[in-house]
């Protein structure tokens, strides 16, 4: 007999991902995906978790900003305040990381803990 | 976030509660609020209600400036199937796909088999004995689709104690008169089992198994999306 719940990888995961990390004594912050425009490949709400070495879990475009979402969060775990980041076409930063889809997002990222 | 309100969000999840985390964006500031908390002081009330009913998340403006970001965590919907039966065979992939977990009970092991079902988790046990295995919850949809009162008649009535959020049950308006009959002499009010959905499934001439799989699938789906209002789908 098969399991009775069919494995779902979910934004749950991450997050219980994110208090497991921490309790491993890692330092964490989390990426989420509050708005967007257009094309956008990831839902909002829409979670990536990150680490002080910059190891990351998740997703908040489905690839095109992860880069920048990361050194950012990397920021935000040293400083320890929250930040909003933007990416889109009219944004030249998003030219330089690519979000190819047309879209734009805005993210919030803060510390965990 | 800090880690006692990012536990206690996880032990909702985990206990298949819905909740929504309030992040104010300007402070950084979170609270949880669970979908049992009592509501009457919150000034986001309608706004929680609204998300807890669509499971979207979003910002909220606050008056006076600033801006609210509520994350929805609504557990995965799961559908429990009462009967290994043709029209089973149909609706566990379809659903499956629409992104519900199923689970298919059936005690008659000649219906319950592995070669009828194969992706999926299939419990060849009473419905007494299966519920013991997986919790009825009101992010649960029940399709009892036996026509045997022996095995579906306690799965419904369950279903209707655990305010299953979809309750439905297959047979004629007949059929239906009689097991009405049978559950409220089993002390269910006429108002609780009014809310089973019977003859089963949205009206759309289905004949094939396939097709009455796909009504009922539509019907979950509506039901689902209409959480905890009035709206009842006109049949």
């Amino acid at each position: 007999m098969s399991g009775v719940l069919n494995p779902r990888p979910a934004e749950s995961d991450v997050l219980a991902l994110a208090e497991d990390w921490v309790s491993q004594g890692r330092s964490v912050a989390l990426a989420t995906v509050i708005e967007t425009w257009g094309s956008a490949p990831r839902p909002v709400g829409s979670h990536l978790i990150v680490d002080a070495n910059g190891r990351f879990e998740g997703s908040v475009s489905g690839g095109c900003v992860e880069g920048a979402v990361v050194q950012e969060a990397i920021d935000v775990i040293g400083v320890g305040a929250p930040r909003m980041l933007d990416f889109g076409v009219a944004d030249e930063t998003a030219w330089r990381v690519g979000l190819s889809c047309g879209g734009r997002i805005r993210i919030y990222v803060e510390k965990v803990g | 976030m800090d880690l006692a309100t990012l536990h206690a969000l996880n032990e909702t999840r985990r206990g298949r509660q819905a909740a929504i985390l309030v992040t104010d964006l300007d402070s950084g500031a979170v609270r949880l609020v669970r979908e049992t908390d009592q509501l009457d002081d919150e000034p986001l009330a309608a706004h929680l209600a609204e998300r807890f009913r669509t499971g979207r998340s979003g910002t909220v403006d606050v008056e006076g400036g600033g801006a609210l970001f509520l994350t929805v965590s609504l557990p995965p919907p799961r559908l429990v199937v009462i009967g290994a039966v043709h029209i089973s065979q149909a609706l566990a992939p379809m659903a499956r796909i629409a992104g519900f977990d199923v689970t298919i009970i059936d005690p008659r092991t000649a219906f319950a088999t592995t070669e009828r079902f194969p992706d999926v988790a299939l419990l060849p046990q009473w419905p007494e004995e299966a519920f013991e295995t997986i919790a009825l919850d009101p992010f649960t949809a029940l399709a009892a689709l036996t026509h045997d009162p022996k095995i579906d008649d306690f799965a419904l009535s369950a279903a209707l104690s655990a305010d299953c959020f979809y309750v439905g049950a297959l047979g004629s308006r007949k059929t239906h008169a009689k097991r009405l009959d049978r559950l409220q002499a089993l002390g269910l009010p006429g108002e609780v089992t009014a809310r089973i959905r019977a003859p089963i499934g949205l009206a759309i001439g289905a004949q094939s198994p396939a097709e009455i799989a796909v009504s009922i699938l539509a019907e979950i789906v509506g039901a689902l999306r209409t959480r905890g209002t009035d709206t009842l789908l006109s049949r």
